[in-house]
């Protein structure tokens, strides 16, 4: 609100309403107590294996308790950054399978745009309500573990640690953000909202499972024997293969994530011999881990801004009709 | 004269190769009860849209309150309640929720609006069902409730995009029968859409007929009439208690009257089409001769002849 008016605008208005409706509806209590139930389990046995972890003295990431938290686990069950990597997108699409497409049909649209509000107005309310109920939970998540372990261990937590962490949510945010733009955008393509959400749901299936295996079926049928191959060659090669399979949104995110979760992490490529030669296996500064992340960030901003503004150009002109 | 509320001028909307409006010139007083009257898939909605900037006209411009519909959308739309066909609700709101979002989305200041609210709740008779959840409403509750949203912004122009529609008929002669009060006491102009005939004939002041895209005419129903029937256009129809003579005595003085222009007997009824109303005198004549009379009827147009009229020549 830029302006001092002492009613609130219809976009705070309309914001307002949209939280109150995803508050109270199912869908979004049944993800939120799935990510809390995940949230639950993989706290549950960091905290059980932490000891461990944290006295693996070979472990470069060793001091990080609160960082070794959150990924930390006696191999039974993902950590928790694993499974959001294919449970946020669900929580986006969720969110916005059926933004635009269900108020059209129940004929709520024609009354909305009939009302002296702007057309942007709506799209940015449905956008940025989804967003903010997202880092509403994922903040109350993160202060939890904070919290959790603070309560169970009395190790302070370390500056960088919770830049890290900060990061880590922040990144998670916007991963979420692409797919609820993404799944707006399917709605305002579709006039169903089931359709919108099977797409949307192919959509993430795709890149998650089918994605990898095209890409080395691609690969095997036109890569030459890498026996004959220069080392040189291989790795280029090697970069192609890395770079396509960074098109999928979920591997932007566990690159991101793993990278600022895991501080020895240097580099996401392949990385030589000589470049590793005299290299210290210990934690990069905070700085560092975020230059490796930062293509990964901005490509999700990008795709995330991309889906947003086709959702305008397609939204803004289109005839409004029940 | 002042200047028209409503002003569409050229208006033109296609769609690929189809026309949906062509044309369409078209001004409204304010205070004045039009009816746009036409079939199914006229163009009527398409109209509407236009003139409140929910869609682009291909050409032509709808001014309404004196802004330019296209350009400048949200000053029209806050003095323009809208009442769309098929008007939705949120079902998981009551149906007072739904019209103080409304509300709230038209400015209306915090401590004025559970007052406005109530109004207009009294208004269109919905106070007794104002907390329900919408999704167990009728279609006649949703319809007013629809006005209610409508009445909240306290707007000057309603339009109506078939009001009428799958209400039952002492609901649709009560919810006319508001709309031609609020008109009438507050002073505002209202245009509706539909096609039902009879119920834009007990409200309108002026209709106009909207077939496959063109308004063909439009003023109010005597007028209409009268434009397309002829000034000669009077029928009067009377019914003998016996089946008339073939030959018939007063037939042939009947045609020496100079306003008759047909005459057409059949077992025991007479019909004279003429220029002028001549009912009261057939009558006075046939009783000084002796008939005796059961019935007699005269044949005034409505908007159903008209109607038909229209779409005849249209086809």
């Amino acid at each position: 609100m830029n302006k001092r008016s002492p009613e609130p605008g219809p976009f705070s208005i309309m914001v307002h309403k949209e939280m109150a409706d995803h508050i109270h509806s199912w869908r979004l209590s049944i993800l939120i107590a799935l990510i809390v139930l995940t949230f639950t389990a993989s706290m549950y046995v960091s905290l059980g294996h932490i000891r461990s972890a944290v006295a693996d003295t070979k472990d470069p990431d060793h001091l990080f308790l609160y960082l070794k938290l959150l990924t930390a686990t006696d191999n039974s069950i993902p950590p928790f950054h694993v499974f959001l990597s294919f449970l946020a997108p669900l929580l986006g699409i969720s969110l916005g399978f059926d933004a635009v497409n269900s108020e059209q049909n129940n004929g709520t649209l024609t009354r909305l745009m009939a009302q002296p509000v702007y057309r942007d107005n709506f799209l940015l309310a449905k956008f940025v309500s989804a967003l903010l109920i997202v880092s509403t939970l994922f903040i109350a998540l993160a202060l939890l573990m904070i919290g959790g372990g603070l309560l169970f261990t009395g190790v302070r937590m370390e500056p960088a640690e919770l830049l890290r962490v900060v990061g880590f949510i922040a990144i998670t945010i916007v991963y979420v953000a692409f797919w609820v733009s993404l799944s707006v955008v399917l709605s305002i393509l579709f006039k169903q909202a089931a359709t919108s959400a099977l797409t949307a749901i192919g959509i993430w299936l795709f890149f998650t499972i089918f994605f990898q295996i095209v890409i080395n079926l691609v690969v095997r049928a036109v890569m030459p024997d890498p026996a004959y191959l220069t080392q040189a060659e291989l790795i280029r090669y090697n970069d192609v293969i890395l770079n396509l399979l960074r098109i999928a949104p979920n591997q932007l995110y566990s690159d991101a994530v793993t990278t600022l979760l895991m501080p020895s992490v240097r580099s996401l490529g392949p990385v030589t011999m000589e470049q590793m030669a005299g290299a210290i296996p210990a934690p990069l500064p905070l700085k560092e881990s975020v230059m490796i992340v930062w293509p990964q960030v901005s490509g999700m901003l990008a795709a995330t801004a991309g889906c947003f503004a086709l959702a305008y150009s397609l939204f803004m002109r289109r005839e409004i009709r029940s | 004269m002042k200047e028209p509320i409503i002003q569409l001028t050229g208006l033109t909307k296609q769609y690929g190769t189809v026309k949906a409006v062509d044309d369409l010139n078209l001004n409204i007083q304010q205070g004045e009860i039009f009816g746009l009257l036409g079939p199914n898939g006229a163009g009527k909605t398409t109209t509407i849209l236009m003139m409140l900037g929910l869609t682009d006209p291909t050409a032509g411009t709808a001014k309404v309150c004196g802004y330019n519909a296209t350009s400048n959308p949200i000053l029209v739309k806050r003095k323009v309640g809208y009442m769309p066909d098929n008007v939705g609700f949120y079902h998981n709101l009551t149906a007072l929720e739904n019209l103080l979002y409304i509300g709230r989305l038209n400015g209306v200041p915090e401590n004025e609006l559970p007052d406005r609210a109530a109004g207009v709740l009294e208004i269109v008779g919905l106070t007794a069902e104002r907390h329900k959840k919408t999704a167990a409403f009728s279609r006649g509750m949703k319809q007013r409730l629809g006005l209610a949203d409508v009445l909240i912004k306290d707007p000057e122009v309603i339009i109506l995009d078939e009001p009428t529609l799958g209400i039952d008929p002492v609901g649709v002669k009560d919810f006319l029968a508001l709309i031609k009060n609020l008109s009438r006491q507050q002073g505002l102009t209202v245009l509706l859409s539909s096609h039902h005939l009879h119920h834009v004939q007990q409200v309108c002041d002026r209709v106009g007929i909207f077939v496959s895209g063109k308004l063909l005419a439009q003023g109010d129903i005597t007028g209409l009439s009268a434009q397309l029937f002829g000034a000669g256009s009077h029928i009067t129809s009377v019914t003998f208690e016996q089946a008339v003579p073939h030959p018939w005595p007063l037939e042939t003085e009947l045609r020496t009257w100079p306003a008759i222009s047909h005459i057409n007997i059949h077992e025991n009824e007479l019909e004279t089409t003429s220029s002028k109303a001549i009912t009261a005198a057939l009558v006075r004549f046939l009783v000084d001769k002796g008939c005796n009379i059961t019935g007699v009827h005269q044949k005034n147009y409505g908007l159903d002849d008209i109607y038909q009229k229209y779409f005849e020549s249209n086809e």
